[in-house]
């Protein structure tokens, strides 16, 4: 027996040995420092291209014009040109292939997001607002207000 | 030098070692590659929020929310709005029920009334990552899950992320949480997907009211980088040192 | 039905004031146990060292067991994290792309490290038995005999000489290990304070002191578990020999009297080093009401009102104070003894859960707090892993680990 003392190191290099093995089979190739520093840029290269392709589901007023020119003309001539259609018709990712994935929300929950009157001296405090629990509260607002114009002069 | 077994042993082990570190992990970036790789990337995204704008109308979450699919009916959100109703006796109110999901509706805020005569300001106030210069966040991920991208927008990797929850600790902000689908570390991305094609944020083109802009500092052109680069603008928690990059108009002392 | 969507701390967190909307509990029981098992792997092992470097005789007996029991605590300081991780199967990432700015990054190689320290330590010290092992067992024809001698072939890594000068060379080793084992258990623990003093967003544990805080409580525990652990054990044996041969037996006075001694000698080195852990702790304390930066204010609202209960009375009172009073009073009695030492590590205990769960009790608004519900009934496997349950897992495994370690390491038997 010349010199057991070192068995237990070599039990230990056999574990790091196996480790490494594994882990250059583990580990995607493009892992490692890009951008700045390794502090900040450590990472494996290939997400940033998987968070580039990830769905666009809210596709903007123009995506809607394409099609639908009378209500976006109508719109844009309203107070409410700076909404985008789809704030109250829902994302456009699967329309106009799957009709039904539009959610249309007519209900008065969207509305009162603006129109709920809060008597606070800001922007907010000047929307035209109601009291939703003493404003007709059992009716849609749009039985009686067109979003699309909603001026009170034309209804 | 006889080959004994021993020996054969110990050449393999040594081999294999050498073998099977892989280079990537050892390679760290001279200065110079590092200040290339800082300025050849020509975009800086930085985001532009005028609390006098906003009004708490919340389309922002909803459309962040459905754009990024986060559960809507969780309690957890990329992007939130707080409002603060300071009134006469310098009391601070604030709340955000859901995230300001559904906007706000009412003026109970926390919980009791506030008499509209008491009120001194009012104001609300978006709040998302502020995908910050040196992110406390991705310094402390222990596994390179979490990082900045070239063009200065902190990403997580959702197949690598072990869901550790350090860099939620570590962020002054609150911004992160876990996904409740993936388990995994999530946070606002600035719409990066969008942002990559020219298109604006989710939030951005949600409010009606211009409170929020997206923009990209190294364009000089951009009106919203103008505002940023000549108007006074202020950002959250500067005392942390790290370097936030979502800029407020208007921000008041009582804003946490 | 549509699968459960469960959002990670909705379920044992109750907000009050201003929260931001993602703010949750999001470390719980689980993280609590981490340090606090660490801090034991760490306390019974510097332990153990006291008498292998510094030839501190009076602790030869327990030195043995304290050994083989920070192996036996040695898995289970990982256990915890595991529950915790939220995707528990890539944990191996933090060994396969380590990024060294976070202070968890390390945890895999100085856990590693550590680990093959003990081994080795361990496999030094009884190469010799497992040698006398292999040899006793030779001539057996009882299958599991066999098996059992199989064990200890393969545990003696083909080392089989026990000539004096071998077993001398063991010494040595030994000697080596435990002196190197004593600054790796105290990095061990001692960044285990970093992951939380580095975290600069939270007004609690950021802090210079929290590593050394968490050293000074972790050799706290650490011996006070194996004192405890070494009392009952050694109860245990006096009860089962005055069953086998009756009271007034000389064997029993022996075993009595050997475990008094023990006892008496350690608690000198316990006293040091709680008086080290509250001294630091206290130094905290004060020196954040003294300088009162911002974050003082919903601090000492923590402190002084939510938490006032559970830091004050059972932490410092409870935990530190009373058994200070109880181990100082003259004259050593086994019983008053233990009782003691359970409420150091209780003490303990609650020193990591107020630093763990203390740290998230407010907002980072500070205008805001947050109370945790500790989940008990496991509705969904999250409550299991993040609950009452898991941590009892947690601490029940150690004492299953050295029950079985100990049918291959007799770490109880008097050299």
């Amino acid at each position: 027996m010349k010199n057991h003392v070192l068995r237990p190191l070599f039990v230990a290099i056999l574990a790091i040995a196996l480790l490494l093995t594994v882990r250059s089979f583990m580990v995607p190739d493009d892992f490692g420092v890009h951008g700045e520093n390794f502090t900040f840029g450590y990472h494996r290269a290939s997400n940033v291209d998987e968070w580039k392709v990830f769905p666009i589901s809210y596709k903007g007023k123009e995506y809607c014009q394409e099609c639908h020119e009378d209500k976006f003309e109508e719109n844009m001539a309203s107070k409410h040109k700076n909404i985008e259609c789809e704030n109250c018709h829902g994302p456009a990712l699967e329309h106009p292939e799957k009709p039904e994935a539009l959610t249309i929300d007519m209900s008065r929950e969207l509305c009162i997001r603006c129109h709920a009157l809060l008597s606070y001296p800001n922007d907010r405090g000047a929307l035209p607002g109601i009291d939703p629990a003493d404003h007709n509260p059992e009716e849609q607002c749009s039985e009686c207000h067109n979003p699309h114009k909603p001026s009170l002069e034309d209804m | 030098m006889s080959l004994t077994r021993r020996n054969l042993l110990k050449k393999t082990l040594a081999g294999t070692a050498a073998a099977s570190i892989p280079l990537s992990a050892l390679k760290f970036l001279s200065s110079a590659e590092a200040k290339e790789a800082v300025e050849t990337s020509k975009t800086r995204y930085a985001f532009l929020v005028d609390t006098n704008k906003c009004v708490g109308c919340g389309f922002c979450v909803k459309a962040c929310k459905h754009e990024n699919e986060i559960p809507y009916d969780s309690p957890v959100t990329r992007t939130w709005v707080e409002r603060y109703v300071i009134t006469k006796d310098g009391e601070s109110h604030i709340d955000s029920p859901k995230g300001a999901r559904d906007g706000f509706t009412s003026e109970e805020i926390a919980h009791h009334e506030v008499n509209p005569e008491d009120i001194d300001k009012a104001f609300f106030v978006p709040k998302l990552c502020n995908q910050c210069d040196t992110p406390a966040c991705v310094q402390v991920c222990p596994v390179g899950a979490t990082y900045k991208t070239k063009d200065g927008v902190v990403l997580i990797d959702r197949s690598w992320c072990v869901g550790c929850g350090y860099c939620i600790m570590a962020c002054p902000y609150g911004v992160r949480f876990f996904h409740p689908i993936h388990k995994v570390a999530d946070k606002c991305t600035f719409c990066y997907h969008r942002l990559v094609k020219g298109m604006d944020t989710a939030c951005v083109d949600a409010c009606a009211f211009g409170a929020r802009q997206v923009c990209d500092l190294r364009n000089p052109d951009d009106p919203t980088t103008k505002i940023i680069l000549t108007e006074r603008v202020a950002v959250l928690k500067d005392e942390y040192g790290t370097k936030p990059h979502v800029f407020y108009i208007g921000l008041d002392r009582n804003v946490r | 039905m549509t699968e459960q969507i469960i959002t990670h701390g909705a379920d044992w967190t109750i907000k009050h004031l201003f929260v931001y909307p993602n703010e949750f509990i999001y470390w719980g029981l689980t993280i609590v146990m981490y340090p606090y098992m660490t801090g034991l792997v760490a306390g019974a092992f510097v332990l153990s060292s006291l008498y292998h470097v510094f030839g501190q005789d009076d602790l030869k007996d327990i030195a043995k067991f304290s050994l083989v029991f920070s192996l036996a605590l040695l898995p289970v300081a990982m256990m915890p994290l595991m529950l915790h991780l939220q995707q528990p199967l890539r944990g191996i990432n933090v060994m396969f792309t380590p990024h060294f700015t976070s202070a968890i990054a390390a945890f895999g190689i100085v856990f590693s490290t550590y680990s093959m320290i003990v081994l080795s330590e361990i496999w030094f010290v009884y190469r010799k038995y497992f040698v006398e092992q292999v040899h006793a067992l030779k001539d057996t024809t009882s299958a599991v005999l066999k098996m059992k001698r199989m064990v200890y072939m393969v545990l003696t890594l083909g080392a089989f000489d026990v000539g004096d000068q071998a077993v001398a060379k063991d010494k040595k080793a030994v000697t080596i290990l435990a002196a190197i084992g004593i600054p790796v258990a105290c990095f061990l623990h001692g960044y285990a304070g970093f992951i939380f003093g580095s975290v600069k967003a939270n007004a609690l544990w950021m802090s210079p002191l929290m590593p050394v805080i968490f050293i000074m409580s972790a050799v706290v525990s650490g011996i006070a578990l194996c004192m405890l652990t070494y009392i009952v054990i050694m109860e245990w044996k006096k009860f089962t020999t005055t069953m086998a041969r009756g009271r007034g037996d000389e064997s029993v006075q022996i075993i009595a009297g050997v475990e008094l001694d023990v006892i008496k000698k350690t608690t000198k080195y316990l006293i040091g080093f709680l008086l080290a852990a509250i001294t630091l702790e206290l130094l905290d304390i004060i020196f954040r009401g003294y300088t009162a930066m911002k974050s003082w204010d919903i601090l000492r609202e923590v402190m002084y009102t939510e938490d006032f209960f559970k830091i004050f009375i059972l932490q410092y009172g409870v935990g530190n104070v009373l058994p200070f009073l109880m181990l100082m009073i003259p004259g050593a009695k086994i019983k008053r003894t233990a009782i003691a030492l359970a409420l150091i590590l209780f003490g303990v205990f609650m020193m990591r859960w107020n630093v763990v769960i203390g740290g998230q009790a407010f907002s980072l608004s500070f205008a805001g707090f947050m109370h945790y519900d500790v989940p008990f009934i496991p509705h969904h496997l999250e409550l299991y892993r993040e609950g009452i349950l898991g941590a009892l897992t947690v601490a029940a495994t150690p004492f299953v680990i050295f029950y079985v370690i100990n049918k291959f390491i007799p770490s109880l038997k008097k050299a």
